[in-house]
């Protein structure tokens, strides 16, 4: 058994191990069975003709029945687990991960970053929102018996809760190249003290207010105006409502969205607005898409569903004294 | 009418191996027969390659370092492996070499119905496979078997182009043979032969033709539109120009994963064929049998997601892919227990076949049980692409497949050729196959959930001592698969007259001479009874009159 | 032995009696066709998703397309249709002439179609609306659009797809040209007929494929749009 070091790995093993052990049974069952019909059985002479058996509705039906119920069971188990892997987790530390040949990276709401490596906190949700700058990579730590493939051009989310204090390891379970066997990296899994103390070694900037920054250098604030009367729609209070489009369908202002409106921008475009705006593919990275949804997200509706919380380890930033608040949600 | 007898008696003498001796008879035959051992070696030779390329990549593995080769030899090395082992060993092994040699005789007629045709096959996959020969000569393939763009289409640096053109052309081959045995099975069966009346070998190919016919086709289209990407750059699944990465990954699977039955349907038909007829005895539910590769076939193309459970796909179409896929794991379990139930009772030999046969059902039960845990979405994430599929899919297609198809090669063996291979050594084999099988693979799950991704050229050095297990396993494999080679080759010339019917076997292909003529029978067979009725085959009869005349005596 | 069998002419050697080989010979077609849908099923597929991906981009690229060509060309492969059923049909009548003149017919229209076709295409390059990267680019002769990008994946689609249909029309004729030697040379009658007959299933078979791609293609904007 690889380390037990998050919420699902005692769940996983488990069922694994309860596979295993029906497995093994069959197989051993069934060897037995020809073992046995092997010696007994063996060929005397060579005119011999065996009594033939065609065959018996009960046990063809026994033996489809039976496999049928454990199956569905199997299915039921397993579909439980993949629930609880791939619901969103209510309240978490969300974290910005971008993989790229051969490394990955990723950014921490109080604006620390690193590469090849993770650092959460003990006893925590922690939310991976990924994006693949090139091709397609997978992002897998054992220990937590997690993994969810890193795709170009959108974003999947995986969520975990480490337990275990200690240092395990991430692969990049994607075939994605050459050095595909060099993705690899650690998770350092840490009680919330010391995470808070690595936190604040840094002297980076949350995501939040790199973004806001951006929004006014790519010129971003020139149409979408904070007072609605800007060329472009207005996105304070925004986040995670639903916007109505010029062809009558409607879509949620959530990160998907945004990273396409802001590299594909024709592609759904708000009513009752024109599209004028350019395509930034190529001038943003997406990283940067990343620090942008930040800063939107933080200037989200502060109540209700969809708000955004302030982040409580943010408090030991000195960046959480800015109004806007480095946003976790 | 007398000299008319004459002719008959002239040609029964003369059989399809001697009815010509130049190159050409054997280029231009049209004989469903020499069409299938023209198959016979050309996959050998492929299977030799991807097994050479199998032994590289072992070797690599003994350390983790990763310093026998570079990591992009090595990605082009496993990438190799797997395409010559797929689409040129697996993918025709059983249905181009014995269900060809075989489906006319087993269902009494003199060919194949489109003779040209079958011919034709051929030719195409030995273009499909000249073409990849030429990709391997200038530099291969790094994309992993199953070409996941945008990587191959893009970011690669090696033959993705011409590889696809390669498996495009393959393709057809397996689509015209799936086609020629589909209708050679509706229309071609002997005065009597009825749907029932067939062996379970032929049931098994009909299943399999129809993925054939149906899965080829998608496949082709879409490394066409790889190719079509990589040449133009056009947004087919490059997110970057509009594409769509995941949809490749759809197509893909919707071939490829009924192409595993492809790969094991025909095995598991083999194997049918050889417990009845090691135990001499009906196989023990036969519609079950039947229906079951007809609903492995058909449920098999509605589960390819279970191939993306982690690829971002929803979850509630993970959920259903989940349940599906448990739906094919009924009629193998059906199959398991009815070819167990059949040894019941039987007349037991423990001949080379019977030992394939009944390796086949161990290993074959464990590389399906484990399937239901890849099948388990909550587990699935954590063993997807991890070793442990690696060693699964490895129980199927060696353990089940591969084992499958070398019972077949001994069992038809004396049929094909007119000599019989040397027992003893046949046994020696498999037992060395079995043996050196299980400690290749089995480490492998091990390694897996420990967390060992595929397709790594160097990795953490927790994980050596399992590879160290594998690669020691994999030489006394290698061993095992050389040795048949040997003796078979040697068996040509040298080994013992077979007579017709040496394993006195029920089935109209041991009722002709061996090796067959050209047109299979002297005579138009007319059938009237089932398959596997023991009380028929005049050799036991023979045998059983001798042995009482003996305790009379 | 069903010796007697090698006399009628156009039997081989293996097959019992007629009835089995053009039995195997309609079940072989009819299994072919089958993996032509699938094949041309992947292109529907991917129509479909992109479809619905980029509706923009789908009207704004079958604006692109001209309605009369295609329409032109779909008219025409219907009346080849139809040439084509009545030289099966003559065939099993056995009327020569009628044959050869139906086939000749079937040609033409063929023919007529892949010269549109070509038409079409060489507009489309002149136009730099081929979706090779090194060649699109649409606002060298169209008012420019916001969809590029877009309208480039309904442009690889269409080529795709009506390319692929075009190969299958090539084809269809090179087997024509054989039938019509072969009926040329006598070779059909009333009691052996079936490679027309089965060319006749191919030739509707790559017909319905234009039935579907025109409107799927062509039609397009003047579904989504709401009429242009």
């Amino acid at each position: 058994m690889p380390e037990q070091a998050s919420k699902f790995a005692l769940e996983v093993d488990l069922f694994y191990i309860a596979l295993w052990l029906m497995t093994i049974g069959v197989t051993i069952g069934i060897v037995i069975a020809i073992f046995v019909f092997m010696v007994k059985y063996k060929r005397r002479h060579n005119g011999e003709i065996p009594e033939q058996i065609e065959g018996a509705m009960v046990l063809e039906i026994t033996w489809s029945v039976i496999p049928l119920i454990i199956c569905i069971g199997i299915f039921a188990w397993g579909a439980k687990i993949y629930y609880q892997m791939y619901s969103e987790p209510k309240e978490s530390l969300e974290i910005f991960v971008t993989g790229k040949q051969w490394m990955w990276r990723a950014q921490h709401p109080d604006g620390q970053r690193e590469i090849n490596t993770l650092h959460v906190p003990v006893g925590r949700r922690v939310k991976l929102t990924m994006t693949s700058e090139d091709v397609l990579h997978a992002y897998f730590i054992p220990a937590f018996r997690t993994k969810t493939d890193v795709v170009p051009g959108r974003y999947t989310t995986t969520w975990f809760e480490a337990t275990k204090p200690g240092t395990y390891h991430i692969f990049c379970a994607e075939y994605c190249g050459t050095q595909h066997s060099g993705m690899i990296g650690t998770v350092t899994a840490m009680e919330p003290g010391e995470y808070q103390a690595w936190l604040g070694g840094g002297t980076n900037e949350p995501p939040a207010i790199v973004g806001e920054r951006l929004f006014s250098s790519l010129a971003c604030n020139t149409c979408h105006t904070a007072d609605g009367k800007g060329r472009g729609p207005k996105l304070t209070e925004l986040y995670g409502k639903q916007a109505k489009l010029n062809n009558g369908s409607s879509v949620t202002f959530d990160d998907t969205y945004i990273r396409e409106s802001i590299l594909d921008p024709a592609a759904k475009v708000v009513e009752n607005y024109q599209v004028i705006m350019p395509s930034f593919r190529g001038q943003i990275s997406e990283e940067q898409i990343g620090q942008v949804i930040a800063y939107l997200k933080s200037i989200g509706p502060k109540d209700g569903d969809a708000a955004a919380k302030p982040a409580a380890t943010a408090a030991a930033k000195p960046a959480a004294a800015k109004p806007a608040p480095a946003a976790t949600k | 009418m007398a000299t008319e007898v004459m002719a008959q008696a002239e040609e029964s003498r003369t059989n399809y191996l001697t009815n010509g001796h130049t190159v050409k008879s054997w280029l231009l035959t049209l004989d469903h027969k020499r069409i299938g051992l023209l198959y016979l070696f050309s996959i050998s030779i492929f299977f030799a390659i991807g097994g050479i390329y199998a032994a590289l990549i072992r070797l690599e593995l003994i350390t983790p370092q990763g310093d026998l080769m570079t990591a992009e030899t090595y990605n082009r090395v496993f990438t190799m492996h797997g395409v010559m082992m797929i689409f040129f060993f697996l993918i025709p092994s059983i249905p181009a070499t014995l269900g060809n040699f075989l489906l006319p005789l087993m269902l009494g007629t003199k060919d194949v119905a489109f003779p040209r045709l079958n011919l034709l096959s051929w030719y195409v996959f030995m273009v499909g496979a000249i073409l990849m020969l030429i990709t391997i000569m200038s530099g291969g393939v790094d994309t992993g078997w199953t070409f996941y763009p945008p990587y191959s289409s893009i970011y690669s640096n090696s033959q993705v182009t011409l590889a696809g053109v390669s498996i495009f052309i393959t393709g057809f081959s397996s689509i015209l043979t799936g086609l020629n045995f589909m209708v050679t099975i509706h229309t071609m069966r002997a005065p009597g032969l009825t749907w029932f009346r067939l062996p379970l070998f032929v049931w098994a190919h009909y299943a399999t033709s129809l993925i054939q016919v149906l899965g080829t086709p998608v496949v082709a289209i879409t490394v066409l539109a790889l190719a079509f990407e990589r040449t133009l750059q056009i947004g087919i699944f490059d997110p970057k120009l509009g594409g769509d990465p995941v949809l490749f990954q759809h197509m893909f699977w919707f071939y490829s994963h009924p192409a595993v039955y492809i790969m094991i349907i025909p095995s598991m038909g083999v194997i049918s064929e050889l417990i009845a007829n090691m135990t001499r005895k009906k196989v023990f539910g036969y519609h079950f049998v039947a229906f079951s590769s007809l609903a492995i076939a058909v449920f098999g193309f509605l589960v390819w997601g279970h191939h993306m459970f982690t690829s971002s796909q929803s979850m509630y179409a993970g959920m259903v892919f989940s349940l599906i896929t448990y739906a094919v794991a009924i009629p193998s379990a059906i199959k398991t227990f009815n070819w167990t139930a059949t040894i019941f009772k039987g007349s037991v030999s423990y001949d080379t076949p019977m030992i394939y046969a009944l390796a086949f059902i161990g290993l074959f039960t464990i590389g399906g049980m484990t399937g239901l845990f890849l099948a388990a979405l909550g587990l699935d994430v954590h063993l997807h692409d991890t070793y442990f599929v690696v060693a699964h899919f490895h129980y199927v297609m060696v353990g089940g497949a591969i084992i499958g198809y070398l019972g077949g090669l001994h069992f038809w063996w004396p049929k094909m050729t007119g000599r019989m291979y040397p027992e003893v050594w046949g046994r020696i084999s498999a037992a060395i196959v079995f043996l050196g099988f299980n400690l290749t693979f089995f480490p492998q799950f091990i390694v897996g959930y420990l967390g060992m991704p595929r397709r790594y050229h160097a990795y953490v050095p927790e994980y050596q001592v399992w590879h160290i297990l594998s690669t020691a396993g994999a030489s006394l494999l290698a061993i095992g698969f050389i040795m048949p080679v040997v003796y078979l080759a040697w068996s040509l010339k040298y080994g013992e007259k077979a007579g017709d019917n040496p394993w006195m076997a029920a089935g109209l292909e041991w009722e002709t001479s061996s090796p067959p003529p050209t047109e299979n029978f002297t005579y138009q067979p007319v059938i009237n009874h089932d398959a596997y009725e023991f009380e028929n085959v005049k050799e036991i009869k023979e045998a059983a009159a001798k042995e009482a005349a003996l305790q009379t005596a | 032995m069903s010796d007697h069998a090698a006399h009628v002419p156009g039997l081989a050697h293996h097959f019992v009696n007629m009835e089995q080989q053009k039995e195997a010979g309609t079940i072989g077609m009819w299994l072919f066709l089958l993996t032509e849908i699938m094949f041309f099923g992947g292109l529907f597929l991917a129509y479909t998703i992109y479809r619905a991906k980029y509706p923009d981009g789908f009207l704004q690229g079958s604006h692109l397309l001209s309605v009369p060509l295609g329409g032109l060309n779909t008219v025409v492969l219907i009346v080849s249709s139809l040439t084509m059923a009545m030289a099966v049909y003559y065939s099993q009548l056995g009327e020569r002439k009628k044959l050869l003149g139906f086939l000749t017919l079937t040609l033409i229209l063929g023919s007529v179609f892949l010269v549109v076709k070509y038409f079409e295409y060489a507009e489309k390059f002149q136009h730099h609306l081929f979706p090779a990267h090194w060649m699109y680019n649409p606002a060298a002769d169209h008012p420019p659009t916001q969809y590029h990008g877009q309208v480039q994946v309904f442009l690889w689609i269409y080529f795709m797809m009506t390319g692929l249909h075009a190969l299958h029309m090539i084809i269809g004729i090179g087997l024509l040209l054989v039938i019509m030697y072969m009926a040329h040379k006598g070779k059909f009658s009333k009691e052996y007929n079936s490679p027309v007959e089965l060319f006749g299933l191919y030739w509707h078979f790559v017909d319905i494929v234009w039935i579907f791609l025109f409107p799927l293609l062509y039609l397009t904007g003047y579904h989504v749009g709401g009429g242009h």
